[in-house]
């Protein structure tokens, strides 16, 4: 599966907004480069992302092309309850790749 | 991006010919004057290499850290086997590649020494330059010297292959005419087509370079260089690029290691 | 000739015109190569249209932010923030994020909502020339709020020919 690096706060006090930063090794083929052979290179890119919260959907990202290779997001969120953040990445040909991370809210 | 390539070139060809015209003098750069290439990054390009959350090249030490532990070729045996916990046998390794290799007689570079061992100690199969899982490696081992200073050892037997990268980074060559000392002894801090001309450090290598949209080694750097100097690129692995690496980090002593780097 | 499919030129003449038509609309001597269709300003208004319907785009209340020399177009930090309490009563629903100049409008749709707690977004983003960027924020309330930032995209110095 495609390397992640996911980072949310291990703990938060309630009702705290927090940071979430997400990276994943993509290559973002965005379909309109032209190889050393003259023929367009095949577009391959990541089209969408969902971070559920305790299966709750708090985020979703449709990209395009345009989105650099590597994707990497930031957003916030209410930290409302202890339990586990999942993140999901899906694509062109298929792909598919997903993380978690657990957080602990006093 | 859209830019026709034949503009492009254009535009670098007329700048380089202008940096040309210049006065040469291939002074070294005083050790109070040295700067890493983040220096000479934008403020975002820096912010990218500082966070290692959102460096890219983490990736990739995060896949070296997964290889590190794998166990490969005949032999069956991990670089965990022979070498334990990579954060302290590795650490400092970095800051005094290249090395010399007293089987060789000549100075080998980090990807090498991964292969001989590979070769020699896994009996596995050696992997390609500019593979995924080679930079990896090499990302992983040199990253457990970042924030170390660059420290090629004083050993005697290395010095006629520091004076050969000498003569490669001084020497004019190529259609243009041009050293390396020109642009990067002489005129870093300058505009070049609209970028800084930085002052070759190779502390952050393997680095994300943003024009690659990728990883890549201080060899690939290197050819690229060559070929927009119009100059001849050597292959992958000649000594010569390794003779250029030995000197340009015995140049660089003193400054930090910081891989993985990220660099427009 | 009617079993001709409408991209095949079936004589010399409509061979030259069809060429002198692509190497007019491209605007530069055939030895380049050619631009895909779709990155033009009327592209970018279609796509803006298609979001926000019917309904007026107002300036205000988005912030976007994005290094005004970018040093490699391949990799673009930008940063969308929307003033909004983002209370269940008031809060962004999405960010839309459109381009001017690559070969297709879109390059970012993001779902908030109350949860969110902040409308701040940053990613990073291809961007092929220098050009505006568009970012459209949809509020709960049915309105549609914008912001605009023009960059300027520099290359890479020592243009790279060999891997």
């Amino acid at each position: 599966m495609a390397r992640t690096l996911i980072n949310v706060p291990a703990k938060a006090a309630r009702g705290e907004i927090i940071e979430i930063k997400t990276l994943i090794s993509h290559p973002m083929e965005s379909g309109f480069r032209v190889g050393f052979n003259g023929a367009l290179i095949p577009r391959d890119i990541i089209t969408l992302f969902v971070c559920t919260y305790n299966d709750e959907e708090v985020f979703r990202a449709e990209l395009s092309p345009a989105i650099a290779a590597n994707p990497f997001f930031t957003f916030f969120t209410v930290a409302t309850e202890s339990g586990t953040f999942n993140f999901r990445w899906t694509g062109d040909n298929g792909f598919s790749a997903s993380g978690s991370a657990n957080i602990t809210v006093e | 991006m859209n830019m026709p390539a034949i503009g492009r070139r254009a535009v670098a060809g007329a700048a380089v010919m202008a940096l040309v015209a210049m006065a040469s003098g291939a002074a070294d750069i005083a050790p109070a004057d040295q700067r890493s290439g983040y220096a000479f990054m934008g403020r975002e390009t820096r912010a990218m290499q500082d966070d290692d959350t959102a460096n890219p090249g983490m990736l990739f030490v995060l896949d070296g850290e997964a290889l590190w532990g794998r166990k490969v070729g005949d032999a069956a045996k991990s670089c965990a086997d022979c070498h334990g916990d990579a954060t302290a046998s590795m650490s400092g390794v970095a800051a005094r590649y290249p090395a010399f290799d007293a089987a060789r007689g000549r100075p080998v570079d980090l990807e090498e020494r991964i292969n001989i061992c590979r070769g020699e100690r896994q009996q596995a199969p050696t992997l390609p330059f500019e593979s995924q899982d080679l930079l990896a490696l090499t990302a992983y081992v040199a990253h457990q010297s970042r924030g170390q200073p660059v420290a090629i050892a004083d050993d005697p037997r290395m010095h006629p292959f520091i004076e050969a990268g000498r003569a490669l980074f001084q020497g004019r060559q190529g259609q243009l005419n041009l050293s390396c000392a020109e642009c990067h002894d002489d005129n870093w801090g300058k505009s070049l087509a609209g970028a800084p001309v930085p002052q070759a450090h190779p502390t952050g290598y393997p680095l994300y370079r943003l024009e690659w949209q990728g990883m890549g080694s201080l060899q690939r750097r290197l050819r690229n260089c060559l070929s927009g100097m119009r100059a001849e690129s050597y292959a992958y692995g000649a000594p010569e690029l390794v003779d250029l690496e030995l000197y340009l980090m015995w140049r660089a002593r003193g400054l930090a290691i910081e891989t993985p780097a990220v660099r427009p | 000739m009617s079993d001709v499919s409408p991209g095949m030129p079936t004589s010399r003449r409509q061979f030259l015109t069809g060429s002198a038509r692509l190497a007019a609309g491209a605007g530069l001597a055939s030895i380049i190569a050619i631009k895909p269709a779709g990155a033009t300003p009327q592209a970018l208004q279609g796509a803006i249209a298609e979001v926000v319907g019917e309904a007026t785009v107002r300036s205000g209340k988005v912030t976007l932010s994005v290094p005004p020399l970018v040093e490699n177009g391949n990799t673009v930090p930008l940063t969308v923030s929307v003033d909004s309490p983002m209370t269940e009563a008031e809060h962004v629903k999405a960010i839309h994020i459109f381009n001017e100049k690559n070969p297709q409008p879109y390059v970012l749709t993001v779902r908030l909502g109350p949860r969110a707690g902040k409308a701040l977004i940053a990613t990073r983003i291809k961007l092929a020339d220098s050009q505006l960027l568009t970012a459209v924020a949809e509020l709960s309330d049915g309105t549609f709020w914008s912001a605009t930032a023009d960059i300027i995209v520099t290359i890479a110095a020592c243009i790279e020919d060999v891997k």
